[in-house]
């Protein structure tokens, strides 16, 4: 197994500072929690964030290596908001770009189809638009001359996707309930890192699930990092379920700097071991 | 009248009025956040508007009508988000969305309270509430009026009213439509002057005085105010027996 599949000391090299980085999976569910804490210790910072967030970018907001977020919420779902980009946010640490959900679908549809925007009827007479002077509207050339919003695309430099089963090839395998819109994230990225609960060859893959269930194909992604756990502490269904306590403990530590060291110091510096072991407890 | 009848709960009386809103919709999608609309909405599909569609606010449609944090015992359906945003913007959709703050237009915000640029407390963001408000009903539950969700000026707009709506032009005009809102109070529209909200109905037991005093603007009052209606034997055994026996609508209302 050698292709696209690169080892844990290897990642590192892959983040640099100033980058537009898209993160897959949608609040607290199938976040690429490995990769995030891989970015975490490359230090790398000045990020731009393209995220339906959850603690990816709680996480990013807390080791201060966030420049801007571009988001339409950061959720941890059975805690309404990510207490860290609260934090952010009300302390002024970073920018915001605030979009309608629907708005980043279609920003990040536009660049994976390389166009420069894509047209909805999303964001007329909202705020959104207000306070994104960069998104324009546009006028229909046909009889209706309906005005409507020009989406802006989303391109990114670098999009981090967690998925259940990978080959070497660069197949992604999603067997959870929902693809979220990790294929649109691929598509906008100009390389994908794809970590997935298990590695195994492509005949495997679809011995025994339909081929509808490969999300992601090789023209999608660029390297492949086997993370067994690498979810966690989100959902990766239907292997395992959100940890809740832990998801407590990581929102508890926004309230105190030395809660927040220690749990950086036990998840996030050496995170390969204890989320192997916390995923086949 | 009946001893049920008489005995209906405020969050009960919410949870039929939450019902009403889905009075005579066809195959459409309802989205109800929050304990009393889902309750409501569940409601309807298991009276009047049988062919409601429900769904876990996930991926999955429900074949049945399942009680509240209770299990569905099969499903209708796949819809994953990207498959929700297509048919939101089909139109296929009445939502009821929950919110920190709400106008005499219709505008609502639950992105965040203060200033955008950096607000002094952070709420959900955006959220789809501008696709919504924008391609299909849109009702909201407040479950706690007062004057600060009912207020002059909504912080943030994340959900369009109808003047803003129409200052946008009638590609955003053309399929807008808030319905009703539904709080712990009363239940409103927006049949006031110029489209503003009007009192519609005040829950039995609540004074007209308790309505105006959890209200930051000015709403308008009809002549004659009719009470909300209560519960019908059907509903309150439903409600009590088979989609709600643990109560926890009482979290939201206290009865």
């Amino acid at each position: 197994m050698t292709g696209k599949v690169i080892e844990a000391q290897s990642l590192q090299g892959l983040f640099q500072d100033g980058m537009t980085i898209g993160i897959g999976g949608w609040g607290s569910r199938r976040k690429p929690m490995a990769l995030v804490a891989a970015l975490v210790r490359s230090g790398a910072k000045d990020l731009r964030i393209v995220s339906f967030g959850g603690p990816d970018v709680g996480t990013l907001c807390a080791t201060g290596q966030v420049r801007e977020v571009v988001h339409g919420f950061v959720t941890l779902d059975s805690i309404a908001v990510d207490p860290h980009f609260a934090a952010a946010r009300q302390s002024g640490a970073i920018a915001t770009t605030e979009l309608d959900e629907s708005m980043l679908v279609s920003g990040l549809r536009a660049a994976g189809r390389r166009l420069p925007f894509e047209v909805t009827r999303t964001g007329l007479g909202s705020d959104v638009l207000t306070v994104n002077p960069q998104i324009r509207t546009i006028t229909s050339p046909y009889e209706d001359g309906e005005t409507l919003v020009a989406m802006p695309a989303v391109p990114l430099d670098l999009a981090l996707i967690h998925l259940n089963r990978a080959d070497a090839l660069g197949n992604g395998q999603c067997l959870g309930p929902d693809p979220y819109v990790d294929d649109l994230f691929a598509r906008a990225a100009a390389r994908t890192i794809l970590s997935a609960e298990s590695v195994v060859s492509t005949r495997e893959l679809t011995e025994g699930a339909h081929p509808s269930t490969l999300l992601l194909n090789r023209t999608m992604v660029d390297h492949v990092y086997e993370a067994p756990g690498g979810a966690h502490f989100t959902t990766c269904l239907p292997a395992y379920p959100r940890n809740e306590e832990l998801q407590r403990e990581y929102a508890r530590a926004a309230s105190d700097p030395a809660l927040w060291e220690r749990y950086r110091a036990e998840y996030l510096e050496n995170e390969t071991i204890w989320r192997k072991e916390a995923v086949h407890a | 009248m009946p001893e049920t009848l008489s005995t209906a709960t405020r969050a009960e009386i919410a949870v039929a009025a939450c019902s009403d809103l889905f009075r005579g919709q066809h195959d459409i999608l309802a989205s109800p956040a929050g304990i009393i609309p889902t309750l409501g909405a569940r409601l309807a599909a298991l009276t009047h508007a049988p062919s409601l569609m429900l769904s876990d606010g996930e991926s999955t449609i429900y074949g049945d009508v399942p009680a509240l944090g209770g299990v569905s015992e099969f499903s209708a359906g796949y819809l994953p988000y990207r498959e929700l945003f297509e048919l939101i913007a089909a139109g296929k959709r009445h939502v009821v969305m929950g919110g920190a703050q709400i106008d005499r237009e219709g505008n609502h915000n639950f992105s965040a309270i203060g200033d955008h640029f950096q607000p002094h407390r952070q709420l959900l963001g955006s959220r789809a509430a501008a696709t919504n408000t924008i391609n299909h009903a849109t009702s909201y539950w407040i479950a706690r009026q007062s004057t600060r969700s009912f207020v002059r000026d909504v912080d943030f707009v994340t959900g369009v009213g109808a003047n803003r709506a129409k200052a946008a032009g009638p590609g955003a005009a053309r399929f807008h439509h808030v319905h009703r809102v539904v709080t712990n109070l009363g239940v409103y529209d927006f049949s006031g002057p110029g489209g503003t909200m009007a009192l519609l109905s005040l829950h039995p037991g609540v004074p007209l005085d308790e309505v105006l005093d959890a209200t930051g603007f000015e709403l308008h009052v009809p002549e004659t105010i009719p009470a909300t209606r209560l519960p019908d034997e059907q509903e309150l055994r439903l409600i009590r027996e088979v989609l709600d026996p643990a109560h926890r609508r009482e979290q939201e209302v206290s009865p």
